[in-house]
């Protein structure tokens, strides 16, 4: 990242570096328009910017979770995004897994120096029998292994928010995928609002937010924007960012595959969005990124990874990350400090 | 999952992520394409060279001795794939 032309090349990277690195707030929607139009010479001190943001108001620790679907496919809503719809021909099938399994992987997953777990699963909502099993599976890890435990179960009533805050889940996942203006577009079976409406209600219950982004679906720059506004507009703790993976059967599947620098951009966008929130590595960064890009992401505003495997695709090696954050010098979070 | 219950892998005939046959079930042998010589269809291997490129980053979704889909559960750090007819399969 040398050779970077400077900052006063482009006004929107002096803006940002007096608003978002001095003084902790985040750009607005139009202001992330202009960075995510930012010409490919700008991104390296654009990369640059983003990183010092992250440093200065995040720190330089990177957190580490693990994700595992208890309830794989056959879900009822059509994000059409996702192999799991049970409306799509998608060659994903219907799993439940059991709780030793998940105990295992919990414990695999804790080895690797992660201090997240989340369990996922693809529904709408859980019913009495989802809650019960993921009651249990809280029970068995918390008895046996050193880890948070987060849960991403789609719409919850306020009871079932209530429950889960009771049984010591301290982050929900509950994304919101991509902008207002596009979600029509790419869910048709639930709105916007009651995601909202899930996501108000786990922050009101006292647990942590993790609302992420699926970004590459179709939307423009300007939706890009104001997702990213969205997102901010919410104070999440998290914001996962996936990269679309186009997937066999689904309406997305042939939707090519993000181009690495506009990636790059968005990542940094988001960064210069909300500053001091957790700004993680979801998926199809392995498609989009590659190596070079993974390592770019991680100087550019990202602060946390998930390790090793998605829900239904592989990720790189949970090695690579791991022995690429040491090259890097960025230390993994420790437990103690997550809580 | 015991790795008693795994089973001696079944002979390949499948593509493990599209489901296809490797070889073509039945392969041409007259008929326009090969009168006029263009060399013929590319071989199966071709057809399913993305799809074991695809592979470095997905797990299996179809038998590789009968095709049938597979279910699958993946972990952060591995996965497992049992064929209704052929078992077990893991990472």
């Amino acid at each position: 990242m040398t050779n970077s032309p400077p900052l006063q090349d482009h006004p929107i990277l002096e803006t940002a570096r007096r608003q978002v690195l001095e003084q902790g707030i985040g750009l607005a929607r139009e202001q992330l328009l202009d960075v995510l139009r930012l010409p490919d010479e700008a991104l390296p001190a654009l990369l640059e910017l983003a990183h010092q943001v992250r440093l200065r108001h995040c720190g330089e620790e990177v957190e580490v979770e693990g994700i595992i679907s208890i309830k794989t496919g056959g879900c009822p809503e059509d994000c059409h995004f996702c192999s799991q719809s049970g409306l799509f021909d998608s060659p994903v099938r219907g799993v439940w897994l059991d709780i030793a399994e998940l105990v295992k992987a919990a414990k695999e997953t804790a080895a690797t120096g992660a201090t997240e777990f989340c369990i996922v699963a693809a529904v709408r909502g859980p019913d009495i029998k989802l809650m019960n099993q993921v009651k249990f599976a809280i029970d068995r890890i918390k008895q046996e292994v050193d880890i948070n435990i987060a849960c991403s179960l789609g719409m919850l009533t306020r009871r079932q928010v209530d429950q889960l805050a009771g049984w010591g889940v301290h982050r929900y996942n509950h994304n919101l995928e991509t902008a207002r203006s596009f979600f029509p577009q790419v869910v048709t079976t639930h709105t916007y609002e009651e995601r909202l409406e899930t996501c108000a209600m786990v922050k009101d219950a006292g647990m942590e937010l993790c609302c992420g982004a699926l970004i590459g679906m179709g939307e423009t720059l300007e939706q890009r924007a104001e997702l990213a506004a969205q997102l901010a507009a919410l104070e999440p703790h998290e914001v996962p960012l996936n990269f679309l993976n186009p997937r066999p059967g689904t309406p997305l599947q042939e939707q090519p595959v993000m181009d690495g620098k506009d990636a790059l951009r968005a990542i940094a966008a988001f960064r210069l969005a909300m500053p001091g929130t957790v700004l993680r590595y979801a998926g199809g960064r392995e498609l989009t990124l590659g190596d070079l890009g993974t390592r770019d992401g991680l100087l550019g505003g990202i602060n946390a990874v998930i390790v090793g495997n998605y829900l239904t695709t592989l990720g790189r090696p949970a090695t690579a990350d791991l022995n690429l954050l040491v090259d890097l010098n960025m230390p993994i979070k420790e437990l103690q400090k997550t809580l | 999952m015991n790795t008693q219950d795994l089973l001696t892998p079944p002979e390949t005939a499948y593509c493990e992520l599209c489901g296809l046959p490797l070889q073509p079930l039945s392969l041409p042998v007259d008929g326009p394409k090969a009168e006029k010589d263009d060399g013929g269809d590319a071989p199966p291997s071709y057809h399913h060279a993305r799809c074991a490129d695809l592979l470095q980053l997905e797990p299996p979704r179809f038998c590789a001795s009968c095709g049938r889909r597979l279910r699958v559960q993946v972990s952060p750090l591995g996965w497992w794939a049992n064929c209704s007819r052929h078992g077990l399969h893991a990472s």
